[in-house]
This record gives C-alpha cells, sequence and structure tokens, in this order.
C-alpha cells in the first residue's frame, strides 16, 4: 500500500504540474516506466470504448438512423476533446477553489512531459480527456433519432464545459465532495450519474420521438449492440484499472473487479429476464453488462472481488425495474441512459459506501456512515447535472432549433440530416459530375508533385 | 374481385395497416421496394463525391379484395399515407380473375374472407 492512490492521489496527479510542487515537498518519485506504459494504455481503453458505445447505441435504433446515432458517439471525440483542452481540464484541475479550477492550464499551458515527480502531467490530461469525452457521448443515448446533430454539438460542447468540468473538480480535483470523503475509485459520479441525469434532462427538454408509444420502434441490429457491450467492458478495464493512476496492486484490484461484477450483474439480469418473461433477451444481457460495469465503477478500488460480486448482483435490480416502467411511461430516454448510467451509477456509488474495505485498500470501512456521505455525494451531483443541464439544453434551444423537423425524423435522419445512407446497394444512384472540385493547374515554376 | 396494389412511405405503414385492419382488412402482403416518380432525388456525399439517389425507399402492399371491399380498402390507404407531400405514393387497382385458398381449396369470395369471420361480405 506504499502507492495507493486514493482520490487524493489521483486528484494530485490529474493536477499535473501542482505535481511538481508536491513533489518537491513530498518527494514524490519519477514516474516506473511501467506506470507510464499503463496509463498510456488505459487511455487508448478509454477512447475504445466511446466506438464500443457508438455500437452499442448504433444496433439498437432503427436502421434509418443508425449512422446519426453512431456519429453522436464520434463526434464527441472531436468536440469534448477540443473543449476539454481549451478549458474543460484547466476548470476541473487546475489550483483553484474548492468549487472550479483556476485557468492556469487553458490550452494545455504548463503540461509538460517531465516523468521526474509522478506521471507526466500532459498524461493524466489525456486520461481525464478520454473520461470526458465518452461522458458526452453517453449522453447521445437518450435524443437519438430526433435532435439536430448541430444542436447536439453545441450541447455536449458547453456541456463538457459548465457541467462535466465542475463536477470532475468536486469529485476529483481536490473540490468539496472529496474534502467531505466521498468515495469514487473511477468516475461514478462525475460520469454515470451525472451523464444519466443529463441525458433525462435534455430528453424531456427535446420531447418524445414523433413515434414513441405509438409505433413499434425495434433495434435494428442487435448484434452491434453485443458487440459495443464487449468492447465497452474491453475498454472499461482502462477506465478502472486506469484509475489506479499506476501498474499495481491496486491496478490489479480494480481490474479484477471490473471482471466480476458485470459477469454477476449479467446472470441476474437472464434471471430476472427468465423470470418475467421465461426467455433471456440478448439486449437484455448487453444491457445487464453495461449496468454492472457502471455499479462497480466507483468501488472498483475499494472492495474486495467478493464485494465487487455483490454489488454487481445487487445493481441489477433498480436498472432493470426502472427500465421496465421506462418503457411504459412518456419519459423517451430513448435508449435508457438513465436506467443504465444514472441508476446504476447511483446504485454503485451507495453500495461503495457498505461494502468499502480498509482490508483492500479503501481509506474508510464501509458502513451506514460512508453510506451517508455517498447518498450526500450522489444528491449534489444529481441536483447539480440536472440544473446545469437545463441551463445548458435551454440556451442552446434560444439560439438553435433542438428538433430535426417531421419529414426529416419520418425519413430517418441517416439521409434527411447527413446526406448519407448506411446501408445501401446504390441502385439507381447516379454520379455528379465534380465540375467545381477539378484540381486547378499547378502555378508556373513550381514542379508537379512538389507538394507531396 | 380486385387485386389492390398500393405504394405507401415506408414511415406510414404503422398508420396504413392500422387503418386496413379497421376497416376488415387483413389480407396483405409487404415487400419493401425502390421506386420512382414525382419525388425530388436526394443527395448523398460520399468522399468528395456526390450521388443522385433516385430511386426513393417505399413499401408495396398487395391487397385482394371482393368488390365490396375495393372502396372502404382504397379510402383506408389514402387517409393514412397521405402526408400531402410529393411521394406519397400511388394505388393501382385491377382486375382479378380468381383466388384460390391452399389450405382448404376454397376459392374467389370464399377464399378472401378472412378466417373466423362470418361468411357474409360487409355493406
Amino acid at each position: 500500500m506504499t502507492r495507493r492512490p486514493s482520490l487524493v492521489v489521483a486528484g494530485a496527479l490529474a493536477a499535473g504540474p501542482t505535481t511538481l510542487v508536491r513533489a518537491q515537498s513530498a518527494a514524490i518519485p519519477p514516474a516506473p516506466a511501467g506506470d507510464i506504459a499503463w496509463m498510456l494504455t488505459s487511455t487508448a481503453l478509454v477512447l475504445l470504448m466511446v466506438v464500443g458505445l457508438a455500437f452499442f447505441y448504433g444496433g439498437l435504433v432503427r436502421r434509418k438512423n443508425v449512422l446519426n446515432t453512431m456519429m453522436m458517439s464520434f463526434v464527441a471525440l472531436g468536440v469534448v476533446g477540443l473543449t476539454f483542452t481549451a478549458v474543460g481540464y484547466s476548470l476541473a484541475f487546475a489550483p483553484g477553489s474548492t468549487w472550479l479550477g483556476g485557468l492556469d492550464y487553458v490550452f494545455l499551458n504548463g503540461l509538460n512531459t517531465s516523468t521526474a515527480a509522478g506521471l507526466p502531467s500532459l498524461l493524466a490530461f489525456c486520461f481525464q480527456a478520454t473520461f470526458a469525452m465518452i461522458s458526452a457521448a453517453l449522453i447521445s443515448g437518450a435524443v437519438v433519432e430526433r435532435m439536430r446533430f448541430g444542436a447536439y454539438m453545441l450541447v455536449i460542447a458547453l456541456w463538457s464545459i459548465v457541467v462535466y468540468a465542475p463536477l470532475a473538480k468536486w469529485v476529483w480535483g481536490g473540490g468539496f465532495l472529496q474534502q467531505l470523503g466521498a468515495l469514487d475509485f473511477a468516475g461514478g459520479t462525475v460520469v454515470h450519474i451525472n451523464a444519466g441525469v443529463a441525458a433525462a434532462v435534455l430528453a424531456l427538454v427535446l420531447g418524445r420521438r414523433r413515434d414513441y408509444g405509438r409505433k413499434a420502434m425495434l433495434p435494428h441490429q442487435v448484434p452491434y449492440t453485443l458487440l459495443g457491450a464487449g468492447l465497452l467492458w474491453f475498454g472499461w478495464f482502462g477506465f478502472n484499472a486506469g484509475s489506479a493512476q499506476a501498474a499495481n496492486g491496486l491496478a490489479v484490484l480494480a481490474f479484477a473487479n471490473t471482471l466480476l461484477a458485470p459477469a454477476a450483474t449479467l446472470v441476474v439480469w437472464a434471471l430476472l429476464d427468465l423470470a418475467r418473461d421465461g426467455r433471456v433477451t440478448a439486449v437484455g444481457l448487453a444491457t445487464g453488462l453495461v449496468v454492472g460495469l457502471v455499479a462497480v465503477t466507483p468501488a472498483a478500488g475499494y472492495v474486495s472481488p467478493g464485494g465487487a460480486l455483490a454489488i454487481g448482483a445487487l445493481a441489477a435490480v433498480p436498472s432493470y425495474l426502472l427500465m421496465l416502467w421506462r418503457a411504459r411511461s412518456r419519459l423517451d430516454d430513448s435508449l435508457d441512459v438513465f436506467a443504465a448510467h444514472g441508476v446504476g451509477g447511483i446504485s454503485g456509488a451507495l453500495l461503495t459506501g457498505l461494502f468499502a474495505s480498509r482490508a483492500w485498500g479503501a481509506p474508510v470501512q464501509g458502513g451506514l456512515e460512508q453510506l451517508g456521505v455517498q447518498a450526500l455525494a450522489v444528491l449534489c451531483a444529481l441536483t447539480f447535472s440536472a440544473v446545469g443541464t437545463l441551463g445548458v439544453a435551454l440556451l442552446v434551444g434560444r439560439l438553435v432549433p433542438l428538433r430535426a423537423d417531421a419529414a426529416a425524423e419520418a425519413q430517418g435522419l441517416d439521409v434527411g440530416m447527413h446526406g448519407e445512407e448506411a446501408y445501401t446497394d446504390g441502385e439507381g444512384a447516379l454520379l455528379l459530375p465534380a465540375t467545381r472540385l477539378e484540381p486547378r493547374a499547378p502555378a508556373v515554376g513550381v514542379p508537379a508533385g512538389s507538394e507531396a | 374481385m380486385k387485386l389492390i396494389t398500393a405504394f405507401v412511405r415506408p414511415d406510414r405503414l404503422a398508420a396504413v395497416k392500422e387503418a386496413l385492419f379497421k376497416a376488415g382488412v387483413q389480407g396483405i402482403t409487404l415487400s419493401r421496394v425502390s421506386g420512382h416518380g414525382g419525388q425530388a432525388a436526394i443527395h448523398e456525399q460520399y468522399r468528395g463525391s456526390t450521388f443522385l439517389v433516385e430511386f426513393h425507399e417505399k413499401v408495396q402492399l398487395t391487397i385482394a379484395v371482393s368488390d365490396s371491399f375495393v372502396g372502404p380498402t382504397i379510402d383506408a390507404i389514402v387517409r393514412s399515407a397521405r402526408t400531402g407531400e410529393v411521394g406519397d405514393g400511388k394505388i393501382f387497382v385491377q382486375p382479378l380473375e380468381r383466388v384460390v385458398r391452399i389450405r382448404t381449396g376454397e376459392e374467389d369470395g370464399d377464399a378472401l374472407t378472412p378466417v373466423g369471420a362470418p361468411a357474409a361480405a360487409p355493406a
């Protein structure tokens, strides 16, 4: 336990250059090559989750909207990549008040590749950036098949700055929830509760799909959803075990728990399916394993493997029940982001408070007291995310229309909004001559090919 | 007896089906087809090339009905499939010589009467 990275250490790492300051007083040793290698790997793994999410969501929508849905995940890589670089990272992790970071790291100012004291601050940024990207992408599941793409880009750009960054500060960047002692190992609160609540709020502001509750809207490609769920699980090892911030025993614990909890959720989900209908469903299994991953996220480095199994098993029930209710309700959270990530995140956060184990390295022993702290952190995150997202959505709604028009929604957003089709044999399509795009003759004196 | 062939927008299919069922028409064959009519072509772009997609996805419904059902069937389709925009589709009505129900060997009017429905034709 010499390097048990509790949230404080995680925060210090994420805080980048301040690590250098602390290094002089607390003598943080140079980062071992193994740690750097693992964090580089973990960062890439978390990035892959966004691709997994695109497939997970893409399979669940109708074929006329699959490109739009998958692009909503992919575009988050770009949009949030930029906003997080510009100000998001600084607001979350630069020195500042306990409520909001300062502007020291705006546009990566001051970040470097030095390994002299702990992990390089630029690496900490990369790791955190992928978390911000996946969080924004998660929201898209609630608004598929009806939201205008440009409005969506604007919403996640603002959301990543106004909602995500402050919450990351509170929980990881030395903010007040961290000081309160709330346990969130890898982002159950910042990523999942936050995205889940934001998704529900955005779905409410946007309104239901015109076909919702009137027409059968079936998943068009369930194998995509299974593929996506598998990729999510694979990437989640980086998300959780990478949150150990080192290649050490803690990473091993988080890794093991990330393996075990979804296994338990998957089985319980299958049993719930069996009890309800007598049949186990593929979409159910894919959803169940994601719920298990969400639930173990805040707990991964704080509970025993047995605890992780229990958390995975228990977390299945509330999400399962909420999903049944939601499908009958008038809330068109289309792909159940709130039930999976919001409720899964809340279950995980609360159960972390019960199952946290000092023997396995948690800073506090689980119990009713810690459960109270966790509940308070959940309430803060819920409230802040709901209010912040509502503000962002209403603001963007005043600037541009949020919804696609009825014709585009009926035709499908792939053709209606992007002018592309996912599955086409091109029969009867006509190639338009690209007269305007003819390359111009090279200027006199410039040898051909000199630009290459 | 008539053979009714209707081409409608895919996103109106659910409404059309509901309207037909309400009108008592239950024997429907559905195919996904591509068609060209008056509807404007769609521009699609892939890697710098622009394509004009001149065939639109439609759903073809093939329905065989006895004479008294022709009017109600057409009404139901027109009412439920219409959006008012170009591309709502068309309905073709052709005479039908003979109908055989394979299971029983019943012919014509008997073969067109839905299973379980009273044999008498509606008003």
